[in-house]
């Protein structure tokens, strides 16, 4: 029973993982893998020393320290908004249309909002009335960033709030009965009952986001990005796809998936074991 | 009694009725642009004019896409993928999910371990792609369809609910003789139509809006999804697809109005039965967030 999802496994996952090993050899396409020569840790040296070795490594962990920083809290908030409606239909609606667009695809998020920040799109439009400059959004560095944290707060803010959500219904409600009689306002009681009722989801959620410092949803880079910004939004993943994939240098490639892949690994076993040393669940 | 209702938790409330109108205008505007935009007359969406209502409502833009000569072909291109992909996919995965949600499954810690970690360590955008490539399955439906056959996500929120199944049900189908694919065919399968259906939108969600994959496994257009066409249309990426567009439409350039309602039909299944299965979301969600 277990054997074609073994398969699966084998073939596809571990098979890939068997594909790493060109980075240690030059490997060509035309010759295959036994025509191909070993070259030891070369391309991970040229890794090293490579001109964009920084700028991809300081842009994934940028970006994702302004996802911390800025996404991060805005599903916690949205929770805890959506926690104090009282109307239950009124909540079930709102909560249904905030997870919405988690399911729209990628290339519709980013069809969006290239079309509305282009030089004569709605955006441009509007200052243009107000009497403002226009600005080239996709084609200045200082703006992506800010334009990716926007599409992914909203495609994924209503849905990263479903799991704070279940942990506030969790919350006992005799202790907001007892703040009340104390005289607690509705602030005091979000402040002092339900956000320590959620911390620790909170702060699970929090280690497993640092735990992928080195992964970024690229995907939605790949759309957004143009030569003219790299210098903020090449991240490794991205670097691969270009550098590896497309301009086939296969070998490269691969030393800079393995760079990425393990260290990402540490992180994230090291992000596991502190959330299983706050005593609460854990991926495994 | 009416409680009353002092002047600060009157202010918190009207906070939270602001916070939450806002949230859904920033999610339902962007949708309503778009379709009225689609909508309405080329002109007038150039002059920057439509913002909150149409102008000029017609359906030439609709008409000039699905009279295209790409676009229907990578519709029904998406259908095929998404349909057949789902199947293999919950198929795969409850095959997988089963045995490993057996305690006495011999071997399952091991197995657990070799499964969770691909979980964990990504070989890869390059890697895939030569796995595709060896096996002969490049520029075929099947690069679309197998890669993604078992998300390790998805299979922990199955063997979760697996092991959820009341052991009296095993042990009686056991008595009556039946041997492990019955007892999942007969006892386990029809007790998990819930967890089913979670991973049937799941999947179909995922395989409907993949773009990635296509574009790197996929070299003839005749095999191209949707969102493969409306990237290439969003980017300007493929000259001969964006002159098909302009040629059918009144306009020297493809109007804003043609990108919306690509986009508008890239999307309307999943709008149209988001309301319905939206549960069944939720509900996986918080499956996969007990332990797994």
């Amino acid at each position: 029973m277990f054997a074609l999802p073994l398969l699966y496994f084998i073939v596809f996952k571990y098979g890939a993982i068997a594909w790493l090993s060109i980075a240690f050899y030059d490997y060509n396409a035309f010759a295959g893998f036994s025509g191909s020569k070993f070259v030891g840790l070369k391309y991970f040296k040229q890794f090293i020393s490579d001109p964009w070795f920084w700028r991809i490594l300081k842009n994934t962990i940028v970006l994702n320290l302004w996802m911390l920083v800025l996404y991060f809290p805005t599903p916690i908030i949205l929770a805890l908004v959506l926690n104090e409606l009282k109307n239950k239909w009124f909540k079930k609606a709102a909560q249904t249309i905030s997870y919405m667009p988690y399911f729209l695809s990628t290339v519709v998020v980013c069809g969006f909002i290239t079309t509305i920040l282009q030089n004569d799109g709605l955006v441009n439009q509007m200052l243009t009335a107000l009497g403002l400059e226009k600005i080239q959004f996709l084609m200045e560095p200082g703006w992506f960033r800010p334009i990716y944290v926007i599409s992914e707060i909203w495609q994924q803010c209503g849905w990263g709030s479903i799991i704070y959500l279940s942990a506030l219904a969790g919350v006992d409600s005799q202790l907001y009965e007892a703040a009340a009689i104390d005289g607690a306002s509705k602030w005091k009681q979000l402040i002092h009952v339900s956000l320590p009722g959620i911390a620790p989801v909170i702060s699970i959620q929090f280690l497993l986001t640092v735990g992928k410092l080195l992964t970024v949803g690229y995907e939605k880079i790949l759309l957004l990005y143009t030569g003219a910004t790299y210098e903020t939004a090449d991240v490794i993943s991205t670097y691969v796809y270009r550098r590896g994939l497309m301009e086939a240098n296969y070998s490269y490639g691969s030393a800079v998936s393995i760079f990425q892949a393990v260290f990402a690994l540490i992180l994230v076993v090291w992000a596991n074991k502190m959330a299983q040393k706050m005593g609460q669940t854990s991926l495994w | 009694m009416k409680k009353k209702v002092s002047a600060g938790n009157r202010a918190f409330n009207a906070a939270v009725m602001a916070i939450v109108i806002l949230m859904i205008i920033a999610v339902l505007y962007p949708l309503y642009y778009m379709l009225i935009v689609s909508i309405s007359d080329g002109n007038a969406v150039l002059r920057g004019e439509i913002v909150l209502w149409p102008k000029g409502v017609n359906l030439n833009a609709y008409i000039a896409v699905l009279t295209n000569q790409y676009v229907p072909r990578s519709y029904l291109n998406t259908l095929l993928y998404t349909v057949s992909g789902t199947l293999i996919a919950v198929a795969m995965t409850a095959l997988c999910a089963y045995p490993l949600s057996r305690k006495d499954f011999y071997g399952g810690k091991i197995l657990t371990g070799i499964v969770l970690f691909t979980m964990f360590f990504d070989a890869g955008i390059i890697s895939n792609y030569m796995v595709i490539r060896s096996i002969g399955i490049k520029n075929t439906a099947w690069a679309i369809i197998l890669p993604g056959a078992i998300n390790v996500w998805y299979m922990i929120i199955m063997r979760t609910f697996f092991s959820g199944i009341p052991e009296e049900l095993f042990e009686s189908a056991r008595l009556d003789g039946a041997n492990d694919l019955v007892v999942f065919w007969k006892v386990v399968l029809p007790v998990s139509k819930a967890v089913l259906a979670t991973m049937v939108l799941f999947y179909a969600v995922g395989l409907w809006n993949q773009w990635l994959q296509p574009l790197i496994y996929l070299d003839s257009r005749d095999l191209y999804p949707m969102q493969l066409i409306l990237r290439n249309i969003v980017l300007g990426a493929d000259a001969a697809l964006s002159k098909s567009m302009s040629a059918n439409s009144d306009m020297a350039t493809m109007g804003l109005n043609i990108k919306y309602a690509v986009i508008f039909i890239t999307m309307l299944p999943i709008l149209v039965v988001y309301p319905f299965v939206q549960k069944y979301f939720v509900k996986g969600v918080m499956v996969g967030s007990v332990k797994g």
